[in-house]
């Protein structure tokens, strides 16, 4: 589904990704693990499209169509989906009339007419309660006062809305207690299906605990130095990092 | 000859075309000689650094019509609210009419200034009040000098005025070039409450200036909200001379939404004379093209525990340029005072400019003053935020721009006129919002 050759990333001229390969197929959960600074939130948003970063070399292809030419809204409206590790706010504009304009947007890219104010809102009840969301909360602007947690069950309920066919979760678990974590987890793998991946983006392998991947990568240094499975996040969170950057070396 | 002579010699005539006993005969001389002394603004004057009039002070203005204009209401409705009732004082080329307007003498007094200033009757109203807060520069005696017409509105003590009040001057262009000068009187008495909106619309694309003036008292515990609607046409500009005087416990809001016009000067001064004041003052200015918009406000704080609060959000594209010179102005008396200002710009293109000027002059010493102002471009990282979510970036831009203009809006009490002037923002950003406002 997601193909990743060799890919380069710079800001302002200092390299942040040095060749990053990767290869997601659909019904495939992975996960990318590594130190601060690794390039983990930079490899999401040159994925999702973020014009800041010059992408230097290398490809990135969904469903074998190059994509490094499309604008983030169009990568979005193929199915892109990135949870951001800080999501911002947007005061005025309430959560349920944000994600209405994304879904219409995305319809109106495919040629398709607005969805009908009552199952827009069917959608919403039912994606609000996957998510254990109070309904009065996404009449709120949109993560206008939200605490940290709030903001990231606010990124997978639009998610949930959107139906991506990959989502990146970029350190969602960040900020969430157990039970939230509980909750998101879940509401992710309710979602999941044979169609859809799903990449998460963690520090910690608590989240992976209850989101369970496939495989596990290890991102150090705008590289991903190591690959494996699920057994090497137990081995990262019992070791650190130092035993990999010595296995370089 | 100049404007300024053209103006001097027509006073004359135009004083003949009124009662020689008119009341306000010494006042309109006094008034005159101040113009004749000070003139025009011009940029020399720290106040008008950054505005010029003098493009516009070069046309070959006519300042009364010549004759009659007659316009259908067809084709004015849409300057006018819709889905709710309102008293309506209209004006077209300067003169009253009658057939547009809904004035009242019912409990409270919504009619003309000229028929105030001529009847006995309201002559206590006119001796107490009219030029008592207008400041004394050019511009304000030049109005003063040719008051002739204008909304007059009078709230008696404990009253309420049941609807909000609509004030529209329109001009028409049946004269090449049309110099305006409408003058409002608003007086609320005692506890009385009012609500007003106005507007000043050109129907051609004729040049015109206005030079408007209002002056507006809020007795005790009186609650005054008033709102300009600026989006004229590109060949009109105002400058707009607003004075609010405020009794102890009295509330007083004025929005300014800034959003046609070539030059807008918006003159905008607040005078607390008693304690336990509440001033808003509010403008959301979006312009663009080579429009002119250039706010000076003014809240002067005499008596203790006020609060003011001063929010202004300005969006700019094109070759577009604003002015925001918000003075604070805080006598030793005024102690306990919370006064906020806040100055928000986006320059969304790199031709446009803004020049804010915060001042802050605060004698007392136990006061809360706050004051921000920021001038930034579009937020990239929200852009992207929501592009990612596929959301086209125009849309997105506007949806940042609305957001970015929204909280002003909050405090409009008239619902139908914050989601008419959340249109007119939708609209003049050039997109539809993916939601009904
Ligand atoms: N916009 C940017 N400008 C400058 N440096 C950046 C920018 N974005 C990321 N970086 C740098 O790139 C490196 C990787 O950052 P990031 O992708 O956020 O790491 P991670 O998510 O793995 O913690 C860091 O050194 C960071 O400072
Ligand atoms: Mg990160």
């Amino acid at each position: 589904m997601l193909q990743i050759k060799n890919l380069h990333a710079s800001v302002e001229d200092k390299a942040i990704l040095n060749g990053i390969n990767l290869e997601v197929n659909a019904g495939e959960i992975h996960a990318i693990m590594g130190p601060n600074g690794a390039g983990k939130s930079t490899l999401a948003s040159v994925i999702a499209g973020k014009d800041e970063y010059e992408m230097t070399k290398g490809e990135i292809l969904l469903d074998h169509e190059d994509i490094t030419e499309l604008d983030p809204e169009e990568r979005a409206h193929k199915g892109i989906f990135m949870s951001f590790q800080y999501p911002i706010s947007i005061p005025g504009v309430s959560t349920t009339n944000f994600i209405k304009t994304a879904i219409n947007e995305t319809r109106k890219s495919r040629g398709e007419a607005d969805m009908p104010a009552s199952e827009m809102l069917k959608l919403i009840k039912e994606k609000a309660e996957l998510l254990d969301i109070d309904r009065k909360f996404l009449s709120r602007s949109l993560n206008e006062g939200f605490s940290g947690g709030e903001k990231k069950r606010n990124e997978i309920f639009q998610m949930a809305m959107l139906e991506p066919k990959i989502a990146i979760l970029d350190e969602t678990d960040s900020g969430l207690d157990i039970d939230a974590l509980k909750v998101v987890a879940n509401g992710v793998n309710k979602l999941k299906n044979k169609d859809n991946a799903v990449v998460v983006i963690t520090h910690y392998q608590r989240l992976l605990d209850y989101i369970v991947p496939d495989f596990v990568h290890v991102l150090m240094d705008g590289k991903i130095v190591k690959s494996g499975t699920k057994e090497l996040a137990y081995k990262l969170e019992e070791k650190g990092y130092d035993w990999i950057k010595e296995e370089l070396v | 000859m100049d404007l300024k002579d053209k103006l001097l010699t027509s006073h004359i005539a135009f004083e003949d075309h009124l009662k020689a006993d008119s009341p306000l005969h010494d006042l309109r001389s006094n008034a005159l000689k101040v113009f004749e002394e000070k003139g025009f603004p011009s940029k020399k004057e720290e106040n008008w650094k950054y505005t010029s009039l003098n493009s516009v002070l070069k046309e070959d203005y006519s300042f009364s019509p010549k004759g009659e204009s007659v316009i259908e209401f067809k084709d004015v409705k849409k300057y006018f609210l819709h889905n709710v009732d309102t008293y309506k004082i209209v004006f077209i080329d300067g003169v009253y009419s009658s057939f547009l307007s809904e004035t009242t003498h019912d409990n409270i007094d919504v009619c003309l200034l000229s028929s105030a200033l001529d009847k006995s009757k309201y002559k206590p109203v006119i001796e107490a009040y009219f030029n008592k807060a207008a400041k004394k520069d050019g511009l304000t005696q030049l109005n003063t000098a040719f008051t002739k017409e204008g909304a007059f509105i009078h709230i008696p003590k404990n009253k309420e005025a049941d609807k909000p009040i609509e004030i529209i001057y329109f001009s028409t262009g049946n004269e090449a070039a049309m110099f305006l000068q409408p003058r409002n009187l608003v007086v609320a008495d005692e506890n009385a409450h009012v609500q007003i909106i106005e507007r000043h619309q050109s129907l051609s694309s004729n040049a015109v200036l206005t030079n408007a003036v209002t002056e507006i008292f809020a007795d005790k515990r009186a609650m005054v909200d008033y709102y300009k609607i600026q989006n004229d046409v590109l060949s009109a500009s105002l400058v707009d001379s607003t004075y609010v005087e405020q009794q102890r416990d009295s509330i007083c809001s004025v929005h300014t939404f800034s959003f046609g016009g070539q030059i807008t000067r918006n003159n905008l001064q607040f005078k607390q004379l008693g304690e336990h004041c509440d001033s808003i003052l509010n403008g959301i200015t979006i312009i663009g093209d080579k429009q002119h918009v250039d706010h000076n406000t003014l809240v002067h704080h005499i008596a203790e525990n006020c609060e003011s609060h001063q929010d202004y959000k300005g969006i700019f594209d094109d070759s577009s340029t604003g002015v925001f010179n918000g003075k604070v102005y805080v006598e030793k008396e005024a102690q306990k005072l919370d006064a906020f200002q806040q100055n928000n710009n986006i320059l969304i293109s790199d031709k446009a400019t803004i020049n804010a000027k915060p001042q802050l002059e605060i004698f007392a010493d136990d006061v809360k003053c706050s004051h921000g102002c920021t001038i930034g471009q579009m937020d990239s990282e929200a852009l992207f935020y929501m592009r990612s979510r596929g959301i086209g970036e125009k849309e997105a831009k506007a949806l940042l721009m609305y957001a970015f203009a929204n909280n002003v809006l909050e405090s409009v009490k008239i619902p139908e006129l914050k989601s008419r002037i959340n249109k007119l923002i939708a609209n003049k950003i050039g997109v539809s919002l993916g939601f009904e406002l």
